[in-house]
């Protein structure tokens, strides 16, 4: 086969969305696999290594996100009855969850207003933009309630997400190395932090673990996303002129 | 799987309509998911084998699902750079204080009075 015909087909599949589903599922199965070499070890991301893999694809073939995107969609799309099926783990850890009610709700008010506030406030200290604060402040909820609440108070949409992507690898990377070394080793509390600090990607980190961590850690998502839409939007207008006079 | 896919669907949608028709903070999965759990508690008998198989197949290919969004990363590297510094510091530090703060709270309030952990 000439080099030509070759380029034809590559020309004709890339705009095709069966290519980039198909890569999508085949980058994440390699990454699943270096992910299970490494021992497990949390560095060896699978979201992490598909992302790197993926955008380096693009970045090679000058595939627009969007093109990519019309493919991968079918994969985003799982995301919402994923989330549903969060109930059932939870469902499973019912007991432990309502004996442990009054912990968990003080860990959850501390926990939010910790992750919520001192983005705000460090960003803020280094002397970066409004706009860029109020995308930052956010970054521990799930995507769409973070969206929300960045636009609500100013930030870009867009950039919420991509601030809300980072905070949930690097949470997934480091949270349980960080919180073991610090004496806690109980599935709830690792789960937990996970879950409020990380969202989605830390509650997938956390089901790597065990399926009592994640459903603790889905659990954390769930009242996290909640408290924090119904908190930050005046809490960070209170806070804005303590810091910047 | 096709019955556990479309309850799971349902509720989806479910929470979708819950929002919007009462203005709602919170996403329509997220209300979803508060939905079924309510549903699997007044269900005596619980979540069903299929239900439970596949929301465990979807669970343990979560990763999986946040790969189309975290491509979009490459949408925005020219727009993190001018203040790369500050946005790194401020969302490494504080997503190390936020995940101290929620587990080291849980840790100590839940731990046994004879200490466990130490």
């Amino acid at each position: 086969m000439s080099a030509g015909s070759m380029t034809e087909i590559w020309v004709y599949l890339s705009a095709q969305p069966l290519v980039w589903l198909t890569l999508t599922l085949a980058t994440y199965l390699l990454a699943i696999t270096l992910h299970r070499k490494a021992g497990g070890h949390p560095a060896a991301n699978p979201v992490l290594i598909s992302v790197g893999i993926l955008v380096a694809l693009l970045l090679a073939t000058d595939t627009p996100y969007q093109r990519y995107f019309d493919g991968a969609q079918f994969v985003h799309f799982l995301l919402g009855p994923a989330t549903v099926a969060l109930a059932v783990p939870l469902h499973g850890q019912l007991k432990r969850l309502v004996a442990m009610g009054g912990p968990i709700l003080v860990a959850l008010v501390v926990g939010s207003l910790v992750a919520g506030l001192s983005a705000y406030t460090i960003g803020a200290l280094l002397g970066a933009s409004a706009p860029t604060l109020a995308s930052l402040a956010p970054k521990s909820v799930t995507t769409p309630i973070a969206m929300g609440i960045a636009e609500r108070l100013g930030g870009l949409a867009s950039l919420t997400a991509v601030f809300v992507i980072l905070t949930g690898i690097f949470g997934a990377i480091f949270a349980d190395g960080l919180l073991r070394r610090l004496g806690v080793k109980d599935e709830a509390s690792i789960g937990f932090a996970l879950g409020l600090a990380s969202h989605g990607i830390g509650t997938a980190r956390a089901f790597q673990l065990s399926e009592q961590t994640g459903a603790f850690a889905a659990l954390a998502m769930g009242l996290n996303g909640l408290l924090t839409a119904l908190t930050l939007p005046w809490l960070l207008p209170l806070l804005a002129p303590l810091i910047r006079p | 799987m096709t019955a556990a896919l479309a309850l799971l669907l349902a509720f989806q949608l479910a929470g979708e309509a819950l929002r919007v028709a009462l203005h709602l903070p919170v996403p329509g999965p997220v209300i979803g998911m508060a939905l079924l759990l309510v549903y699997l508690i007044l269900r005596p008998e619980g979540p069903s084998t299929e239900l439970r198989n596949t929301a465990g197949g979807l669970l343990q290919n979560l990763s999986l699902l946040f790969v189309p969004a975290g491509t979009g990363v490459m949408l925005h590297v020219g727009r993190l750079a001018d203040e790369a510094w500050p946005i790194a510091i401020a969302l490494v530090a504080s997503t190390v204080l936020g995940l101290l703060a929620a587990g080291l709270t849980l840790h100590w309030l839940a731990r046994r009075p004879r200490g466990a952990g130490q």
